[in-house]
């Protein structure tokens, strides 16, 4: 028999080894590793004796399913209606030039991970943009940029101090 | 917390007895400062202002009794973070950390009214004291938001306190469940989600349907873009939701809800799991409910992103952790839903005017609003308007009452040119049915729709074919896949957006958009398919000589499409300080220091840089 994945066991267990709670049990998975490891999602379709595929399908359809390792701080950047007719294309094109990422993914130093969303729900302060679930209102190019700047100076002090 | 540890509410009279309790405990004289933390002033920092209250209150050295109280959404984003004195109902807006001393020492302690923090009448500059003084709230008749801002959403004590689950009370011991049915449609009620349809017809045929359990499912997964009226009910007033999500499963005979969260929502989760819990430990969830034969709980799950699964059989689909691709209605959820059984789904605001409805009665709610559309609905107000937040309002008000008598007109002196409703799925509103009013039917007529009550202002500077061409894109990106129409003809549509907004649109381009459209509503399988078209399709009823413009001349009349308008400098306002020449990447601009400079057109990229970086508004877009 194949070793037991005691973080794939919890996890099931704590959702009663119910197949229909599937999108919960992958959420909690990424919650606590950050993205979807490979070997946990075979672990989990053998421990719920559900395909392989049916896994896959589910984690590449929702958008906030991850397959790779994310960086150091999450950066979302909120693309709904409002945010965009007040510049946030604009702004979503500067930080993917300024910092040669694309949405969905992860900067080469992996200082952040970048992802646009449909709406986080604050349109009253558009744009938007989230840093480790901060938020920052009617934010600017200027002001995001500064904001993602600030967060390579903290690692590099972070390396500083270490 | 202490209150409820062991306090278990066996029957309508024990809650009763609670209630009067917990009243008689408050302290009549006790000061309390209600701190807005909804998601608009939350982004303005207000959860630190809450702290700060918190703090000032434990160290005040006087013996009166000081509370501080986080509360949900209040409305008046635009003005946050908001902070409401009681006694006096005195309402701060703007206020920042340096205020939090002021306002403790001078309002709370001392009575007195910080001026500079008060709201200045838009009309007469004069400073008003309380928030119904304000245009903004007079025009509002609240029902779903009632409790919103005044109540703190994290404990279920003041949720009673106010009245909560005294629907509940009345429904278990002294109504049937079709009575409650029946209440429900005489108060008219239909469905908030963005469909429209008869609440309690659907409930009944829930109710009938052959097969067991039965489910209920509270749709929370708010996903038009603008639009956070939900999330602001789930954060402020979670009680409210559960509340008529248990009435609705007694009047369908259910056992087990769900709330279906977006993923993007992490408080909403938050606040509604905890309200579950306490609900749980007083015993309005579980067995036997208030000494009933009614037994149900509630179930949360969190979606995973993806837009479609606000659609009803896409979120079901999700519920049993399959990707959420939407299935035909020919046999209807009702009878055939989650784990095809019979399940009876309503969104957010819905269920919120549940409670409302069965203490009241279903006349009262139907004295309100149109003919058709009875009852309030609650719209995030949002764009180019100077009053942006969160606005409850009873149907038939005129879109011109909610534009300029609430949202306070267009910002920057600017001219209104459209009201966006109903989400991706909906139209775009030109200023000449400014005076339609606003209810199912009528934003139905004019090639829109209600939706979930997103309503986004747009100014003389938004291009209606880029809002067009964003809705498309929106939705492409979020079509399922599984049917062709929604996965080719979005594709095609949006292609088609493109070219027009880059100056590359062909002579036909309208009449094949219009095409692709009608064939999308036509023949697309779900809702999100059927509807997708509408952006495109209004924006070309009532804007079709700016395609016409953007074909036919190169030219964008909004100036937004970039490529599609020169860049001239202002020979009055141009200082000739010479930034405009150092930034530009295609050296196009001449000029001596000190003189006016010039755009050489044949140079010129029109990437705006020059527009950008003019610290004197010199440079124009023709």
């Amino acid at each position: 028999m194949a070793r037991e994945n005691q973080l794939i066991e919890q996890i099931v267990k704590r959702y009663d080894e119910d197949v229909g709670m599937l999108i919960p049990m992958m959420q909690d998975l990424q919650a606590e590793r950050g993205y979807l490891p490979a070997d946990h999602l075979c672990d989990l379709s053998r421990r719920l004796n559900l395909p392989l595929s049916r896994i896959y399908a589910v984690a590449t359809f929702y958008a906030s399913f991850r397959l790779v390792p994310k960086g150091q701080h999450d950066v979302t950047l909120c693309l709904g209606t409002v945010c965009y007719l007040k510049g946030a294309g604009q702004i979503c094109d500067a930080i993917r030039e300024e910092f040669r990422v694309e949405p969905g993914s992860t900067t080469r130093d992996r200082l952040f991970t970048f992802q646009t969303v449909n709406c986080v729900g604050a349109c009253a302060v558009a744009p938007v943009m989230l840093v480790d679930g901060e938020y920052y209102e009617s934010v600017t190019v200027d002001s995001a940029l500064e904001v993602l700047h600030g967060l390579a100076l903290d690692n590099t002090e972070a390396k500083k101090e270490d | 917390m202490t209150v409820i540890s062991d306090t278990r509410l066996d029957s309508p009279a024990d809650l009763e007895d609670f209630r009067e309790q917990l009243l008689s405990k408050r302290d009549a004289s006790a000061l309390s400062v209600h701190v807005c933390t909804g998601p608009g002033c939350a982004a303005k920092g207000a959860n630190k202002i809450y702290e700060l209250f918190c703090e000032a209150a434990q160290e005040t050295e006087t013996d009166v009794n000081v509370q501080a109280k986080a509360v949900g959404c209040h409305g008046l984003c635009e003005c946050g973070p908001i902070v409401l004195i009681q006694p006096g109902d005195i309402f701060y807006q703007r206020v920042e950390e340096p205020d939090v001393p002021e306002i403790f020492r001078e309002t709370v302690l001392a009575g007195r009214v910080v001026e500079r923090l008060l709201y200045p009448d838009p009309v007469t500059g004069k400073k008003v004291r309380t928030a119904d003084e304000i245009p903004f709230y007079q025009v509002q008749q609240r029902i779903a938001l009632a409790h919103n801002g005044l109540i703190d959403p994290t404990k279920i004590e003041d949720y009673i306190a106010s009245g909560g689950y005294a629907a509940l009370a009345k429904a278990l011991s002294r109504m049937a469940p079709e009575e409650i049915i029946t209440e429900v449609q005489k108060a008219g009620l239909r469905g908030r989600g963005g469909g429209g349809f008869a609440t309690a017809r659907k409930w009944r045929s829930c109710r009938e349907a052959s097969g067991s359990p039965k489910y209920v499912i509270c749709n929370g997964d708010e996903g038009d873009p603008g639009a956070f009226m939900d999330r602001a009910i789930m954060e402020g007033n979670p009680h409210a939701v559960i509340e008529g999500m248990i009435i609705g499963a007694y009047a369908i005979g259910s056992s087990q809800g769900y709330i279906y969260v977006r993923n993007e929502y992490p408080l909403s989760v938050e606040r509604l799991k905890l309200a579950i819990e306490q609900a749980r430990e007083l015993g309005l969830l579980g067995q036997n409910i208030l000494g009933s034969s009614h037994s149900f709980d509630i179930r949360i799950n969190r979606g995973g992103g993806a837009f479609v699964c606000g659609e009803s059989t896409a979120l079901m689909a999700s519920l049993e952790g399959r990707p959420g691709e939407p299935r035909a209605k020919y046999i209807h959820t009702v009878e055939s839903g989650l784990q095809g059984k019979p399940t009876n789904l309503n969104n957010v605001e819905t269920w919120t005017n549940v409670p409302a409805i069965v203490n009241k009665g279903g006349e009262w709610f139907a004295a309100i609003g149109t003919e058709k559309s009875k009852g309030t609905k609650v719209f995030s107000l949002v764009g180019k308007v100077v009053n942006t937040g969160l606005v409850e309002v009873p149907m038939g008000i005129t879109l011109r009452q909610i534009v300029d008598e609430i949202g306070g007109g267009i910002r920057d002196g600017k001219r209104f040119k459209a009201v966006q409703t109903g989400g991706p799925s909906g139209g775009c509103i030109p200023a000449d049915f400014l005076d339609a009013r606003v209810d199912f039917d009528e934003l139905t007529k004019l090639g829109s729709m209600m939706g979930s009550g997103g309503m986004i202002v747009m100014d003389e500077d938004t291009c209606m074919v880029n809002v067009a061409k964003y809705f498309t894109e929106f939705l492409q990106k979020e079509s399922c896949g599984k049917c062709t129409p929604c996965r080719e003809g979005l594709a095609q549509m949006l292609h088609i957006l493109e070219r027009i907004t880059k100056g590359e649109g062909r002579a036909g381009d309208v009449e094949r958009l219009e095409a692709l459209g009608e064939l999308l509503a036509g023949t697309a399988l779900c809702a999100l398919g059927k509807t997708a078209a509408n952006p495109v399709l209004s924006t070309i009823q009532y804007f079709r000589d700016e395609y016409e413009e953007h074909i036919l001349e190169r030219h964008c009349p909004a100036k937004e499409c970039r490529g599609l308008f020169l860049y001239e400098i202002d020979p009055e306002a141009c200082k000739g300080c010479g930034i405009c020449l150092k930034n530009c990447p295609a050296d196009a601009i001449t000029g001596e220091r000190k003189e006016p400079h010039v755009i050489d057109q044949e140079k010129c990229t029109r990437c705006g840089t020059c527009w950008d970086k003019c610290p004197f508004t010199a440079v124009m877009k023709v």
